[in-house]
């Protein structure tokens, strides 16, 4: 029929628009960031520096990657932090008390994370609860089970010696692993994202629910899915935040689920749903860690960071909400 | 005709509070289109979701080609070979228009985990050229006109390779070139042999298309004919013939000749097309169409709570600018919303509170302290005049009944000095005992000198109520017709009017 011509138009502004403008914003910002903080400050422009603010990226970009997943269905995860913190507790008592070797403790760790975001998705898909709150109790059971579980006390890996350098060991180029597992993992999670069923269910649950039901897709199913794969990517970063640490530290976690969710809105994902992708939340995540750092090393107070990173994300948002006004 | 598809029998379904289904009765032979029509509301949509697996019926059979059936779920449906193009549009505007088609049924690759994009396009193209549609099947949907959208609809139940398509209301959107494709195809799919449900409410498509109509009313079956052999006329006195109303309308003396609302060739898209009609004091204004002729977009736009592209807008014959529905209530207009419960009331609180909610400044002391003596004082006078029916002024409006709903929020709008009133729906979800005390009261208020508008899909109660008639369709205003002029008939042909025909 006769429309060939709005095809064409259609094409051009799905280039010119959505998420690909935002993820050039945010990559924009990032440059202007570290240039700006690279003039200003000698210590900041050094080697080492750039190094700490990679590694102080991974454990929040891989959160971040699984929240990524939630927020593009039109959802969204609390628990992750504490679920991290809750996976580490349980990888250190796998390790240390029990005394399995590392091949069992990664897995169990991974699979903790896996469950508990199982556990997620079935009470969001099939008990209907919002994910909202769903994810808000999970975040405090998680938090209190690792309490429980370690007694409140860290649990050191000095046992394992093989586990800090598995991570945070640098054969390469003198960056540590953890670097390489997060990029790693971000072009899994891309891949997964954009190349599979999975993916695609992804995006159409947070474009329409309703629709994609009537589609004749099991909608539960994928949701819980979704759900479970955030969960694993919070069991990963469990890992490595245990690694750095070389401990279980019970008490850490809350607030790391602000940071991941900042990062995935600041990297263009839709808190409506729909739009999003990895690479602009691993960019959304260095800005972040680039901002945290280059303030600290500018001298700014820990009180006033936190202003500052707030302001970021607010104003992220809004800028996003604004392209979108205009364009409809 | 070829051999039977589909046989529902007594087919019941009741939401609450509605009786949507009663009994209702539907087939379907392969190689014949079957019009299914009747007014809004009459229970098509019902019926065909029952079929394609969307509602359960409470009761009642359906056999698909002679053996009994259960259809509890789209893909249930889908793997009978029933498919369906809904009313609204049901498509996932970020994927694109090849996702959205194969959505479910993606090819993979490898061990099935990875998506194979390129055959999924691959598939999609030859689907077009099969069916001879210009589609880019990478353009993302949203970016997509709304007719390019129902053409994805229409291409991804097509790619079912379904015997039975059923289509709810698909030219709605469509211009007429993209009608005569889309009949085409339909030609093209019963030549194959597969049957196909056309629900419309374009009657005069019904001869060019269809075989046979099947006509309901009130949820129930009323008669299947063969197109040739009837009439359109016929036809609409099926869809319409009922009398709900024993007692003869009472309409009060003639309005006045003082024109006090008017509205000037109003245009937005192709939603409202020049519209321009006078509204005088003490009138009752009823407004006809089907669902989706631009009632409720013409009145959103007059009450500032939609935008307009242009067109004037007068008060007293005076021009005002209406942006924002604070500007239509300075201006003395009020706007009655069908969905009471979400636009018309704060059902959490208390009937008091409801009434004085868009006049608070007047019963605001010093320092912006309530009087609540003036407020309570207010709230009984108009549970008083009303008759609103509730054990005090203190009740929580979400413990009313409809009607009574109905009234504290026009006792909302009184209270506020509104002259002009626009009732969108004001009966709808009422029990019928509570609606002649609505009727009752809208004639009230016109002969106190209030001007008011009434958009209502009840034929019945347009005619009954009004002293003049607009009828839209697509946008345009295709008659007004005064109380002694307008029958049903006479409604319903101008509700059907479309461009080319109006043009003819």
């Amino acid at each position: 029929m006769a429309v060939t011509t709005g095809a064409t138009k259609s094409r051009l502004s799905s280039v010119a628009s959505g998420d690909s403008v935002q993820r050039l914003l945010a990559l924009g910002a990032l440059v202007i960031l570290l240039a700006f903080f690279s003039v200003i400050s000698t210590p900041f422009r050094t080697t080492d520096n750039y190094i700490s603010i990679l590694v102080a990226t991974a454990v929040n970009g891989v959160l971040a990657m699984g929240v990524t997943f939630v927020i593009i269905t039109g959802g969204i995860d609390l628990s992750v932090g504490t679920t991290m913190t809750f996976c580490t507790v349980v990888m250190g008592l796998v390790v240390t008390q029990a005394g399995f070797p590392l091949w069992i403790g990664l897995p169990a760790a991974l699979a903790a994370g896996a469950l508990v975001g199982t556990v997620n998705g079935t009470l969001i898909a099939k008990a209907k609860i919002p994910p909202f709150i769903a994810t808000l109790g999970m975040m405090s059971i998680t938090r209190g089970l690792a309490q429980v579980l370690s007694d409140v006390k860290p649990i050191y890996f000095e046992g394992t010696p093989e586990f800090y350098e598995l991570f945070m060991g640098k054969p390469l180029l003198g960056i540590p692993n953890a670097v390489f597992i997060m990029f790693g993992a971000a072009i899994i999670a891309s891949l997964v994202l954009t190349k599979t069923t999975l993916g695609r269910y992804t995006f159409a649950l947070g474009s329409n629910e309703e629709a994609t039901r009537l589609s004749g897709v099991n909608v539960d199913r994928w949701k819980i899915a979704v759900y479970a794969t955030c969960g694993l990517y919070a069991g990963l970063a469990g890992t490595l935040i245990g690694a750095r640490m070389n401990s279980a530290q019970p008490s850490v976690g809350m607030g790391y689920e602000l940071d991941a969710i900042a990062a995935a809105v600041i990297g263009g994902t839709s808190l409506s749903g729909g739009e999003g992708s990895i690479f602009g939340t691993i960019i959304g995540a260095f800005i972040i860690s680039t901002l945290t750092i280059g303030l600290s090393i500018t001298g700014v107070p820990d009180q006033w960071k936190l202003v500052i990173t707030g302001l970021v994300v607010i104003g992220a948002v809004w800028l996003d909400i604004l392209r979108r006004n205009r364009r409809a | 005709m070829g051999d039977l598809l589909v046989e529902m029998t007594d087919i019941s379904k009741s939401f609450p509070g509605v009786h949507a289904l009663d009994g209702a009765r539907f087939e379907l032979r392969a190689g014949e289109v079957h019009a299914l029509v009747g007014e809004n509301g009459a229970g098509k949509s019902t019926l065909m979701k029952v079929l394609s697996g969307i509602y359960r019926a409470d009761a009642g059979t359906i056999r698909v080609k002679g053996a009994e059936v259960e259809i509890n779920t789209p893909r249930a449906a889908q793997d009978m070979g029933i498919s369906i193009i809904h009313q609204e549009l049901n498509l996932m505007g970020h994927l694109t228009v090849a996702q959205n088609i194969f959505i479910g049924r993606e090819p993979r690759r490898g061990v099935g985990f990875w998506l194979d994009e390129k055959a999924l396009n691959r598939n999609a193209k030859a689907l077009f050229e099969e069916l001879h549609i210009h589609l880019d099947p990478r353009a993302r949907v949203s970016g997509l006109a709304v007719a390019q959208q129902q053409m994805v609809e229409i291409a991804k139940a097509l790619s079912f390779k379904s015997d039975v398509l059923i289509m709810d209301e698909p030219t709605a959107a469509l211009t007429d070139t993209e009608i005569d494709e889309l009949f085409r195809i339909i030609r093209h799919l019963r030549e194959g042999g597969a049957g196909i449900v056309h629900i419309s409410h374009r009657l005069e498509e019904l001869k060019q298309i269809s075989d046979r109509v099947t006509v309901m009313r009130d949820g129930r079956y009323i008669d299947t004919v063969n197109t040739a052999e009837v009439g359109i006329q016929e036809i609409i006195s099926m869809m319409v013939g009922r009398t709900i109303f024993e007692e003869a309308p009472e309409l009060p003396e003639v309005p006045n000749e003082e024109v006090v609302l008017e509205v000037r060739n109003l245009n937005r898209g192709r939603v409202i097309r020049d519209v321009s009609f006078q509204l005088h004091r003490g009138e009752i204004l009823g407004v006809a169409g089907l669902v989706g002729a631009g009632r409720t977009e013409v009145m959103r736009a007059v009450f500032g709570a939609d935008p307009h592209d242009s067109g004037e807008i007068l008060v007293h014959g005076e021009p005002i600018a209406i942006n924002t529905p604070a500007d239509a209530v300075a201006h003395g207009i009020g706007y009655l919303s069908e969905d009471r419960k979400r636009y018309g009331l704060a059902l959490k609180m208390d009937v008091e509170a409801n009434v004085v909610m868009a006049s608070l400044r007047k019963f605001t002391g010093s320092l912006g302290r309530i009087q609540f003596g003036r407020t309570h004082a207010k709230a009984l006078e108009h549970v008083d005049g009303l008759a609103i029916k509730t054990p005090s002024v203190g009740q929580r409006t979400k413990n009313l009944s409809g009607g009574n709903q109905q009234k504290v929020v026009i006792a909302k709008w009184l209270t506020a000095d509104t002259e002009i009133l626009i009732f969108d729906e004001p009966t709808r979800g009422i029990d019928v005992g509570a609606k002649s005390e609505i009727y009752k009261l809208l004639n009230e208020l016109a002969s106190q000198g209030r001007a008011i508008i009434m958009i209502s899909s009840e034929l019945p109660e347009i005619l009954r109520m009004s002293h003049r008639i607009l009828v839209m369709c697509e946008g345009r205003i295709t008659g007004e017709l005064t109380a002694a002029e307008a029958t049903q008939e006479r409604v319903m042909t101008f509700a059907t009017q479309r461009e080319a025909v109006a043009a003819a």
